[in-house]
């Protein structure tokens, strides 16, 4: 199973029934919890939000609730990491493929990402991970990281 | 036999989705006896490395300057449309 997308997902880095205006509020939420458990420099923030705007990260997987894997150059990175929010209620992203297209998001998978040669393995489970309907549909109905790890791990 | 084509991977980091669909595209192509060889970049590098490769695979929209065959790498992050752009790198790298 995805025990590498565990392995980089910090329990404390996780943030569930996520209730933001948009979607700097929830990459500002997720990449404070990262800062603070010392994953990404204090330039980490500034820079997911400016790189969201110009190449975005919502990706429609043709669901009523999408992901977005927000994350931004190695520079900022510390240490590899993922933080999760999983949102009350959807906010909009833009699609990475079609930024003029507004893609209404459920989970945000933020990345901290600094050896990608090292990191496939995670990036894959996240990709095997978004692609199952049904383990998106447990991600918003879990209450505890035990649950999540029982979704993901 | 024909001599290796290069794909370049580009993603707007050069690092993340790029590094995914660069390992699912050399594990599906493998299984379909192709082999190739792999670059990966940001977008914005594109139109300075376009003129080196065979096939450009992008999850992010690429500069229209670029006169290289693109193929939208986003699929391979969905599932959505995976098959047929298997399909379609598979043809450009028999071509």
């Amino acid at each position: 199973m995805a025990r590498a997308l565990m392995n980089f997902l910090d329990p404390q880095a996780i943030a569930l029934g996520v209730e933001a205006q948009d979607n700097e509020a929830v990459i500002r939420l997720l990449a404070g919890k990262l800062e603070t458990l010392g994953y990404v420099k204090a330039t980490y923030a500034d820079a997911v939000v400016k790189r969201e705007t110009t190449m975005p990260t919502g990706l429609p997987l043709g669901y009523a609730l999408n992901v977005a894997i927000p994350h931004t150059d190695p520079e900022h990175v510390l240490k590899p990491g993922i933080a999760l929010a999983v949102l009350h209620k959807p906010v909009d992203f833009a699609n990475m493929e079609d930024p003029d297209e507004a893609v209404p998001v459920g989970f945000v998978f933020l990345l901290a990402i600094n050896d990608k040669d090292k990191q496939i393995d995670m990036l894959q489970e996240i990709m095997d991970t978004i692609q199952s309907e049904a383990a998106l549909v447990s991600l918003s109905n879990a209450k505890t990281f035990e649950d999540i790890a029982a979704v993901i791990g | 036999m024909a001599k290796q084509k290069t794909v370049l991977f580009a993603c707007g980091t050069g690092v993340a989705t790029s590094t995914a669909v660069n390992a699912a595209v050399t594990e599906a192509m493998k299984s379909r006896g192709l082999t190739f060889n792999a670059m990966q970049c940001k977008a914005t590098e594109v139109p300075s490395l376009a003129d080196n490769v065979d096939l450009i695979v992008s999850t992010t929209p690429i500069s229209a300057s670029v006169t290289v065959p693109v193929i939208k790498g986003l699929a391979f992050l969905t599932g959505i449309g995976k098959d047929k752009a298997l399909d379609d790198i598979e043809a450009e790298l028999r071509k």
